[in-house]
């Protein structure tokens, strides 16, 4: 088992290596540089030219990537250039747990909600209920996240008023229980905007999962044995069932914090979804080079 | 012979109601019946309605299908009046059931010894502890060597026929009155097959069960039954003591399983066939359920069903060959007739 886990971590590596290489291609590729959206276009072309040239932009790009990865082994991923050379991994883990809660909430709701839906839809097929549940499945599949979390804002928060529709606390005045719930609540529309489609699937998997295991004949075995439906559920079915289930969970934290990027954009959420975006836009290498590679690493 | 019997089933009819509005009749009108001791074959091809019958003996059948009728009393108590609840308590406790394939019939992520332990616990109020030791008493007596290790294995960890030991420990563990063996040998090679049957013929003997043991393979009719019944079509169509049997079977149906058999007392060519196969349970012919495939047909089987009529005594046969004279003519010359297939 170590020999399994050292022989996959050492295989990573070069992995990252080729993709830091690719990345950084394609960073430079894009138009543009940083000072394009900074600077007035106003100011002295002179002034332009030597900010660039102080960062090294004009240099070669492979000079320029041996120069980032020479520093990004040792840990040290640069200073921001939009943020006024603010250390890229400051900035990173200010927003870092944020994106982590979110993610969490997104696969509580994910889990608390496909599962027990998932098994009552094995349990009985073709119901009414189960209908309710494949619409539903389609629908959250379908629907966009941009979207979804623009209807959420705009009936839940903007109609109804339950929930804050940005942000992730009221301000500095509550602490301690009172904080940790106000947090929960600012989390609640993007968590559920984000684990939308990982429940629709979650819970078509369940159901299918359940229902093989229900056909199988140890399940038959059990119920020859006398066991009651409850133990044949949550004893015989439940523990086969899921383990494809959890299988799938080991991925799906990678899937939400990329899929985070678009859902924190729209709450305004200020992890490193909206982080990476602001990056992009701003090509501030340096972020968008680091982040990458953590979104890589957390797949 | 004399004993009590255990197990009446009386006009037994299980049907499965498909999309079409169509009813699959898979068991109609089906009696039989089990004494303690005594070991009862059910004996037909895929298709005949034996696992069907078995399964609604423990009320195991799944939608759409349901127990239309009939009398299922297991020492005199009509299971079919017990409520789920009830009905629980009843499996595994005083009927037990085995299956075809032990590969896949044990819990894969639960050891060996848990999925007994669960049984005894829920039926015979055991502590964790009792019934442990009792679960490495049952695993020596099915053929364990190491039961105290084995009890903490899981199933991937044994081969079939140990898959199979383990499975009649399970069933055996609260002392039923009345075990079902659905083909419990299939899935096994040859030499292990006897080990499986003699095991199982040891526990009877020793627990004073009565055995229904489902099958087609008519040599483990012929070593390990005391009766056997033979069902085609959802019903039984001849019912016999074994030797009786072997002897002279009566229905068309049975002449024609026995002479598919091959023999080493006899040097044949060809081996004897039934033309055709099992017709799929909503389109069996009117009449008699056999008269698409039967060498002997009348105008009368192709009318109306026979009814199954005793013709000696612990002896029965539904097939209007029996009926009046010239029943004892046709099955005389079988041999001939047969040849012709």
């Amino acid at each position: 088992m170590y020999k399994y886990i050292i022989r996959r971590i050492l295989v990573f590596i070069p992995m990252l290596f080729a993709l830091s290489i690719i990345v950084f291609a394609l960073a430079k590729a894009a138009p543009g540089d940083p000072f394009t959206t900074m600077l007035d276009p106003n100011v002295d072309r002179q002034v332009y030219e030597d900010r660039k040239e102080a960062l090294g932009l004009n240099d070669p790009v492979p000079v320029q990537y041996a120069r980032w990865i020479g520093k990004a082994v040792q840990g040290d991923f640069g200073e921001s250039i939009v943020y006024n050379g603010r250390p890229v991994m400051d900035l990173i883990s200010a927003r870092f747990w944020n994106t982590i809660y979110l993610g969490l909430v997104a696969l509580f709701f994910t889990i608390i909600v496909a599962i027990p839906i998932g098994i009552y839809s094995a349990r009985n097929p073709y119901s009414l209920l189960d209908y309710a549940a494949t619409g539903f499945g389609f629908i959250g599949l379908a629907i966009p996240n941009f979207f979804f979390g623009l209807l959420a804002i705009y009936f839940l928060s903007i109609q109804f008023g339950w929930f804050p529709a940005q942000g992730t606390v009221s301000g500095n005045e509550v602490s301690g229980l009172k904080e940790f719930l106000d947090r929960l609540h600012h989390m609640f529309l993007p968590g559920i905007t984000l684990g939308l489609a990982s429940t629709a699937t979650y819970m078509r998997y369940m159901r299918s999962e359940v229902l093989d295991v229900l056909g199988s004949d140890y399940i038959r075995t059990a119920k020859a044995k006398g066991m009651a439906d409850r133990n044949v559920l949550y004893k015989h079915t439940l523990r086969n069932a899921l383990i494809p289930i959890i299988t799938l969970m080991g991925f799906e934290f990678g899937v939400l914090v990329g899929g985070a990027v678009i859902t924190e954009r729209v709450f305004n959420y200020p992890g490193l979804g909206t982080l990476f975006l602001d990056a992009i836009i701003n090509r501030d290498y340096p972020i968008v080079m680091a982040l990458t590679l953590i979104l890589v690493y957390s797949y | 012979m004399s004993n009590e019997p255990v197990l009446q089933v009386k006009d037994l009819k299980t049907y499965f109601y498909l999309d079409d509005n169509q009813v699959a009749r898979a068991v109609d009108d089906v009696d039989l019946t089990v004494r303690a001791g005594e070991t009862v074959a059910l004996v037909g091809e895929s298709g005949s309605g034996k696992s069907i019958t078995s399964l609604s003996i423990m009320q195991l059948i799944n939608k759409p299908g349901k127990i239309v009728d009939g009398e299922i009393s297991l020492l005199g108590r009509n299971l079919l009046d017990l409520s789920d609840k009830q009905m629980t308590k009843v499996r595994g406790n005083d009927v037990a059931m085995i299956f075809q394939e032990p590969m896949t019939a044990l819990n894969p992520v639960y050891t060996v010894g848990n999925q007994i332990i669960e049984v005894l616990r829920k039926h015979k109020k055991m502590s964790k502890k009792q019934a442990r030791l009792r679960a490495v008493e049952l695993l020596k007596l099915v053929g364990f060597p190491r039961a105290e290790e084995t009890i903490d294995e899981y199933p991937h960890q044994l081969s079939g026929g140990m898959r199979q030991r383990a499975m009649i420990a399970i069933a055996i563990s609260c002392d039923p009155k009345l075990l079902i063996a659905d083909e419990p040998t299939t899935a096994l090679d040859v030499t292990i097959q006897a080990q499986i049957l003699d095991l199982m013929s040891k526990m009877k003997e020793q627990l004073n069960m009565g055995l229904l043991l489902i099958t087609h393979d008519l040599g483990v009719v012929a070593e390990y039954a005391d009766r056997v019944l033979v069902m085609y079509g959802g019903q039984i169509v001849e019912t016999s003591p074994k030797y009786d049997l072997f002897k002279g079977p009566k229905h068309p149906y049975t002449q024609g399983l026995l002479e598919s058999l091959p023999s080493v007392h006899k040097e044949l060519n060809r081996l004897g066939t039934i033309r055709g196969t099992v017709p799929p349970a909503h389109k069996f012919p009117t009449g008699c359920r056999f008269s698409s495939r039967c060498p002997h047909v009348m105008e009368q089987c192709l009318e109306k069903n026979p009814d199954l009529i005793d013709i000696e005594p612990e002896r029965s046969v539904r097939c209007y060959l029996y009926t009046g004279d010239e029943g004892a003519k046709h099955g005389g010359d079988r041999r001939e007739t047969s040849h012709s297939n």
